[in-house]
């Protein structure tokens, strides 16, 4: 291994309107080297990479290619001087022959040879032990081999860098095997690889060095072996090991009454969204939450409890009997409430007011046939404008036009409408501001003192352990842990989440 | 906007090709209809039935119901192929496509096999399955008139006669025999004719096109423009109604409604006058023989017929669909080794005045 | 002074935002185009048809009346639309179809019965049901198999009509019962056309529907977001498959007007081109043909702004040949004005222009 810098990034700046993505962000490749950039979500890690190929223009900073410095501007230009990427989804042509997705689009003029391209493309696959024939149509192999497949695309190019985004997340345990020995065979022959992941597994076993970003700043570069696994997650949500003291003071004292039936009780259960089957039970007026990193199937399982996800097995029990949920109005008849992860994606609807979309779930548990009155909409809609102070011209402006805090809260009205027994937040205060995020883990806290139970969702770990009194800790998809009383500080969460051997 | 079209356009020539794969158990989709349609008591042979039921594009055997019954006539059957457009296209259609397959039976010595598209290509793809097929005769509506030159020389080359009925097509007179058409013009002149002897006292004239740039609409126009020319005659309004019944009867409703005068309604088919006499009827404009206005149709549909029976019409040009006789001629007198004198054989089409026809013309020509 | 005027532009601007405000200008501006034309224009008048029943005539009464079938329609592919984000474009061959379920079971075997061979609701009534299926099919494909509705539609729009005429044998019934033809005309002693009252029953059903059942909430819900929709219960599928199923039932009634327009059905011109129509009226009332909000009276308005436009252009003889020419360029100006875009801009001009003036 060559010790010789292969691409260098230096003081790389970037700024969308209302944010600064990256800020003076430096960024070193070596020759033959699998480095992982790791980093939350909001770290920076995508734009770095978007930057690096030429999708965004840069506003500071210069990038060099094996010493001498190059201009990217486009797609094209990166993969001029020798940057590839291959993206978590593939971006081949199902439908074309192996041989044809590996030359497609840098054949020169418009006639092709045929035979030539066919035995190109078998030297290739055999040289880089793919196991996939030149002919064979891209759709008939395997996601593991189609990801290879882009892979060796991107290396016939010529590649220098090889940017792997993601692309362990929809493989399965051989498939990432292979997928590893193809990333092996090619740092033996020098190409620098960029790997991003969310599997902590993964980096330890495959990369050679760790850039740790947060907050579009760089956190630091690290050898693997001088940073333990813990030490990485410290560093990935930006808290020190050491100062685990202050928070605990709010901490919630939660008494299970002894004997007391669980609101709710999970068996094994297991959706087709790729988790593992888990265990869950949740306490009348309890407040727990699923930590774990981003990716770690934290969501995953709040979905399969809702019946939001296809659940493929499992028994659950709603205080002691046994009941079945199979889609979401299941759920919500059982009195269980879920506000969703992606505001945007699963929670608004965009054009309609915030009326409507405060009425929405009860309507829908109401019946088709019941619509609520003007007059009995209206002072639903008043009464949680007010309870919960969303700031909106009317209640007939569409909710699309409001805030993210008050779109949230909106949607947070929309389920305590239907006064659930069981209510289940999925990361309430991702992309809210200050104010709003402490009225939310206030009201949660307010809600479990009634007796409500409240599952929390948060990628910011003190605000989970502010509000929560027990947590699931989650790892690579699997529930690796539970934590609860003196257990839950900082240390505690971060070497669970960590795992191996610290 | 071009590109969805073109898209749409790409998808409907997709699907129709799918229908035509799947053709044969008519339609899945239908399936809830076929109840209503079993019972029908259908005076046709089992092989029309059956046929008519088909989807677009679809090629069959005719002679596959009466296999069974096995040659009838004399030994040696003249295999021809039979390409015409969709039967449904119209009534004109249905009875040209039922006068066809009652002539070329096993009984009067043929064995045929038709096929429908109201597509060009379709229809060269299909008579190059007939060329494959070796059929002795090819008979030809054409949907388009261009294209045709290529695939008539392959069956020339393959010693196939061809004769186009109905339709003409843009090719080399050498490549074809015959060819069995109506003249439009002349349907259109015999109806103009009629309509200048009738000596109304003064010609104010509502005129339903057909759908611009047919044969037809053209053929039917242009004697109509040409009298009103020569004549003097007042067209109070000429709009195109495209065959459409309803729509002619909002155009003439709005001609009532702006208050002026017609005294005749020359419509290019007998749909369009059917719906010109609504829009009277509903204005309480008395229609008909001796009656306030003249009513003039095309295409001799049997309850068009019926109208001038009753005298509610005036006036039906026919528009001959029964070309299969002249094309039987044609055969035996080839057949026999005779040649035929004239390349082109126009009809002969009938004017029907309401003062003259008999019950027994409607039978006759109505179809 | 000036704050009046601010506060008159406010309303004016707010006008101009309303969905409702660009078809009902457009239905002004053309009678207001016609009534300079032709001072008579809104006139109309009691008079007797033919067999002595009193019918009242006039433009308006004609537009009212031929607006009925595209305004019917209209409701359908309004909820089409809003659920699916895409557009029916086989309603015309599924009035086809409709138009000769209905006769086939009128006539029976017979293609020209003395007398019906079942009473008339029957018949509209098994129509009725088999545009359901129809409509089921194509709601089938759309929501299940998550095709774009254009071309799951296309299926039906290609083989329509000749399953239509299938249905009938490829014969052309025709009805001589004078009761059949009072759906298209009008029944003795009422003399406002029968299309007329049925389009306005058609109206005020979807009206009573909307108000007492959650159709519009649930239709909106499922048209903008979907993943949301489901998340609170909703089943988008179904919903889906439900707006194609109420335009089968649209498409049944105008069925039945259809053929009792002619009391007889000519399979390859019936309902031609109307679903371009209804797609177009949808479009007029400033719907999103993306799916969403959607408001129906615009739609029913944008329907007869349609049938007004080609009455304008029939009354004055506009020559066949430049018909559509026309016709596509008023409909382009107003599928323009009527885009949300540019109702914004012309709303936000009318402020600029206001606060220049106040300043």
């Amino acid at each position: 291994m060559s010790n010789s810098a292969l691409l260098e990034m230096r003081n790389i700046h970037k700024s969308f309107p209302g944010v600064r993505a990256l800020q003076g962000v430096d960024f070193t490749l070596r020759h033959g080297e699998i480095h992982a950039l790791m980093g939350e979500n909001g770290a920076g890690k995508s734009t770095l990479i978007k930057v690096l190929t030429g999708v965004y223009g840069k506003d500071e900073g210069q990038i060099s290619l094996e010493g001498s410095a190059v201009a990217i501007h486009s797609p094209q230009d990166a993969q001029k001087v020798g940057i590839s990427t291959v993206y978590q989804e593939i971006s081949l042509c199902p439908n074309l022959s192996v041989a044809e997705n590996i030359y497609i689009g840098r054949t020169a003029g418009i006639c092709q040879n045929w035979k030539k391209m066919n035995d190109g493309a078998e030297k290739i696959l055999r040289s880089l032990e793919i196991p996939a024939k030149a002919t064979q149509q891209l759709e008939s192999c395997s996601i593991a081999v189609q990801q290879m497949i882009a892979i060796a695309r991107a290396v016939d190019m010529d590649c220098k860098v090889l940017i792997l985004d993601e692309p362990t997340s929809s493989l399965d345990e051989q498939e990432v095997a292979k997928l590893f020995k193809l990333m092996r065979d090619l740092k033996k022959k020098g190409v620098g690889i960029i790997f991003v992941t969310h599997f902590l597994d993964q980096v330890y076993e495959v990369c050679d060095r760790i850039t740790v970003m947060r907050d579009g700043k760089l956190v630091g570069e690290y050898a693997i072996k001088d940073l333990p696994r813990v030490q990485l997650v410290s560093k990935m949500l930006g808290k020190e090991l050491d100062d685990m003291a202050d928070i605990q003071d709010e901490q919630q004292a939660y008494k299970r009454e002894e004997g007391a039936v669980p609101v709710l009780e999970a068996e094994g259960l297991v959706s087709d969204a790729g988790i593992k089957p888990f265990d869950f039970h949740i306490d009348k007026g309890e407040v727990n939450g699923f930590t774990g990193l981003l990716g770690s199937g934290r969501s995953e399982c709040v979905r399969a409890i809702f019946g939001a996800d296809r659940v493929t097995g499992g028994t659950v029990k709603k205080n002691g009997k046994p009941i079945k949920i199979a889609k979401p109005l299941d759920a919500m008849k059982n009195g269980i409430a879920y506000l969703p992860e992606d505001r945007k994606i699963d929670g608004i609807v965009g054009d309609l007011s915030v009326r409507d979309n405060l009425i929405l779930a009860q309507q829908v548990l109401k019946g088709f046939f019941k619509p609520f009155s003007k007059a009995e909409a209206n002072k639903f809609a008043d009464e949680y404008i007010k309870l919960l102070s969303i700031k909106t011209a009317s209640a007939d402006t569409p909710i699309k036009s409001l805030s993210g805090g008050n779109q949230q809260k909106v949607i947070l009205a929309r389920w305590l409408l239907t006064h659930p027994e069981y209510l289940i937040l999925d990361e309430p205060t991702r992309g809210i501001d200050v104010g709003t995020k402490v009225d939310i883990q206030k009201l949660v806290l307010k809600l479990a003192s009634e007796g409500m139970s409240v599952t929390f969702i948060s990628s910011e770990l003190d605000e989970m352990l502010r509000t929560c009194s027990r947590l699931v800790v989650m790892r690579d998809r699997k529930v690796v842990g539970e934590l609860k009383g003196s257990d839950l500080n900082q240390n505690k969460v971060m070497n669970t989440i960590a795992g191996g051997e610290k | 906007m071009k590109k969805k079209v073109l898209s749409v356009l790409l998808s409907t020539a997709m699907i129709a090709a799918l229908v035509t794969g799947c053709g044969n158990d008519g339609s899945t989709t239908a399936s809830t209809d076929n109840a209503a349609t079993k019972d029908a008591a259908t005076t046709d042979n089992a092989a029309e039935g059956d046929a008519a039921t088909k989807d677009a594009a679809t090629t069959d055997n005719a002679a596959e119901g009466e296999a069974a019954t096995g040659d009838a006539a004399s030994g040696e059957l003249i295999k021809v192929g039979i390409i015409n457009n969709n039967p449904n296209e119209s009534g004109y259609r249905t009875a040209n496509d039922n006068d066809l397959k009652a002539t070329f039976t096993k009984e009067n010595g043929y064995d045929a096999s038709f096929a429908y598209s109201n597509d060009n290509s379709e229809q060269i793809a299909h008579a190059q399955t007939f060329i494959q097929n070796e059929v002795e005769y090819l008979l030809l509506s054409a949907a388009d008139t261009a294209g045709w030159d290529s695939v008539l020389t392959d069956a020339q080359n393959a010693g196939i006669k061809v004769i186009l009925f109905d339709r003409v097509i843009d090719a080399d007179e050498s490549l074809y025999e015959a060819s069995i058409v109506s003249d439009m013009e002349k349907e259109g002149q015999t109806a103009v004719d009629w309509l200048k002897a009738q000596g109304l006292s003064e010609y104010n004239i509502v005129h339903l096109q057909g759908v611009m740039g047919t044969a037809a609409q053209k053929g039917r126009s242009a004697a109509m423009d040409a009298a009103v020319a020569a004549e003097g005659w007042n067209i109070v309004n000429q709009q195109t109604a495209e065959w459409n019944a309803e729509t002619a009867q909002q155009i003439v409703q709005s001609v009532i409604d702006s208050g002026e005068s017609f005294n005749v309604i020359y419509a290019e088919n007998d749909d369009m006058a059917r719906g010109a006499v609504a829009a009277l009827d509903a204005a309480n404009i008395s229609h008909g023989v001796g009656k306030d206005v003249v009513i003039m149709g095309f295409d001799c549909n049997k309850w068009a017929l019926e109208e001038l029976l009753n005298q509610n019409w005036n006036y039906d040009g026919q528009c001959n669909p029964f070309q299969s006789s002249y094309i039987d001629d044609i055969i035996k007198t080839l057949e026999s080794g005779g040649t035929v004198a004239e390349k082109t054989i126009i009809m002969d089409e009938k004017g029907f005045d309401a003062t003259t026809i008999t019950a027994d013309d409607v039978e006759k020509f109505g179809i | 002074m000036g704050a009046t005027k601010t506060n008159n532009g406010n309303i004016f601007s707010k006008l101009i935002k309303q969905q409702l405000f660009i078809p009902l200008a457009a239905l002004l501006i053309l009678i207001i185009f016609n009534l300079i034309m032709d001072p008579s224009f809104l006139k109309i008048t009691l008079g007797y048809n033919n067999i002595g029943n009193p019918v009242l005539s006039g433009y308006i009464i004609r537009i009212l009346d031929n607006g009925s079938e595209v305004a019917i329609l209209a409701i359908g592919m309004t909820l089409v639309t809003a659920a699916s984000g895409g557009q029916d474009i086989s309603v015309g061959a599924a009035v086809a179809i409709a138009g000769s379920v209905l006769l086939r079971v009128l006539c029976g075997s017979n293609t020209h019965p003395e007398t019906l061979q079942a009473p008339i609701i029957v018949g509209f009534l098994v129509s009725c049901l088999v545009a359901m299926l129809f409509g089921a099919f194509n709601g089938v494909l759309v929501a299940y198999f998550k095709i774009q509705p254009m071309v799951a539609t296309l299926i039906l729009y290609t083989a329509g009509r000749s399953i239509a005429a299938w249905v009938n044998n490829n014969e052309l019934p025709i009805i001589s019962e004078a009761s059949f033809g009072y759906f298209g005309g009008y029944i003795p002693g009422i003399p406002v056309p029968t299309p007329l009252i049925i389009a306005v029953a058609c109206m005020v059903a979807i009206g009573l529907v909307l108000k007492f059942t959650n159709l519009r909430l649930y239709t909106q819900a499922v048209g903008i977001n979907e993943s949301s929709s489901k998340l609170n219960g909703l089943n988008p599928q179904l919903i889906k498959l439900l707006s194609f199923v109420i335009l089968g039932i649209c498409v049944a009634v105008v069925g039945l007007i259809k053929v009792s327009r002619n009391s007889t059905i000519n399979y390859s011109v019936i309902a031609k081109d109307i679903e371009m129509d209804a797609i177009l009226a949808v479009a007029l009332g400033g719907n999103a043909l993306g799916g969403g909000k959607f408001s129906m009276a615009a739609s029913i308005i944008g329907a007869y702004v349609i049938q007004l436009l080609t009455t304008t252009l029939f009354k004055f003889k506009v020559p066949s040949d430049a018909l559509p020419a026309y016709k596509a360029v008023v409909v382009i100006i107003l599928v323009v004005i009527s885009a949300p875009v540019v109702r914004e801009w012309f709303s936000s001009m009318i402020k600029k222009f206001q606060t220049k003036e106040v300043a």
